[in-house]
């Protein structure tokens, strides 16, 4: 099953992609899907950071099973105001 | 109204939008671009947004105020893109029966979207760049 993930403020950088379609196995978590892609891109694993998770627009704990075609987001620290 | 928006933000438009017969006051914030931050001179911010969650999640953020305080109605709009020293980056207002609930809701919603709303801040100073934020915030409900 495939999976899209969405890359934003630094990781979308440090992978110079904002979006990535994902191959993973049934049963991948979120935690599983980040492990992978820091294979693929290694400056994602950015010392330190504290990233939040979002399945299809809303955060998730990274024990979340994903889903065919499910949208991912890796939520970096975020900073608005 | 809940929304993110790459133009300026127009003030007058959020209070026509939170104006409201059973409303006595109207609280508003707005925040601006300051020109210097932890020793740095800054020269501009750069924001970038995941749209349709940061629409998501400031929607939420109305709802939960909503259920703490009686608010009449809300609005909050934030910046993306380039925005230069003294703009707005921010707009909030809050429309309630009295004047506690409107500034209390106000500041509850300008602390929660600088903790959980996936909306972020590149600092572009003399010298460099940096992205902004700490990650100090839980969701307000995760599943």
């Amino acid at each position: 099953m495939t999976v899209k993930v969405k890359l934003f403020a630094i990781l979308r950088e440090r992978a110079g992609a904002a979006e990535v379609i994902k191959e993973i196995k049934e049963g991948s978590t979120v935690a599983d899907l980040w492990a992978v892609l820091q294979q693929d891109y290694p400056k994602l694993a950015v010392p330190g950071i504290r990233l939040l998770y979002a399945v299809n627009q809303d955060y998730v704990k990274p024990d979340r099973v994903l889903k065919n075609a499910d949208e991912v987001v890796f939520v970096p620290p975020v900073s608005g105001g | 109204m809940f929304r993110v928006t790459d133009k300026p933000i127009n003030l007058q438009e959020l209070v026509d939008c939170v104006t409201d017969p059973e409303a006595g006051a109207i609280a508003t914030f707005i925040g601006t671009t300051r020109n210097n931050n932890e020793g740095r001179k800054v020269i501009a911010l750069d924001y970038e947004a995941y749209p349709e969650m940061a629409e998501k999640e400031l929607t939420r953020l109305g709802e939960e105020a909503r259920r703490k305080w009686q608010v009449c109605r809300m609005a909050i709009v934030h910046r993306v893109g380039p925005v230069q020293i003294t703009e707005p980056s921010v707009m909030i207002a809050v429309s309630a029966a009295h004047r506690e609930a409107a500034f209390a809701a106000c500041r509850f919603a300008i602390e929660e979207i600088k903790k959980t709303v996936p909306i972020w801040k590149k600092e572009v100073y003399e010298g460099g760049e940096i992205w902004i934020g700490t990650q100090s915030g839980q969701p307000l409900n995760r599943s």
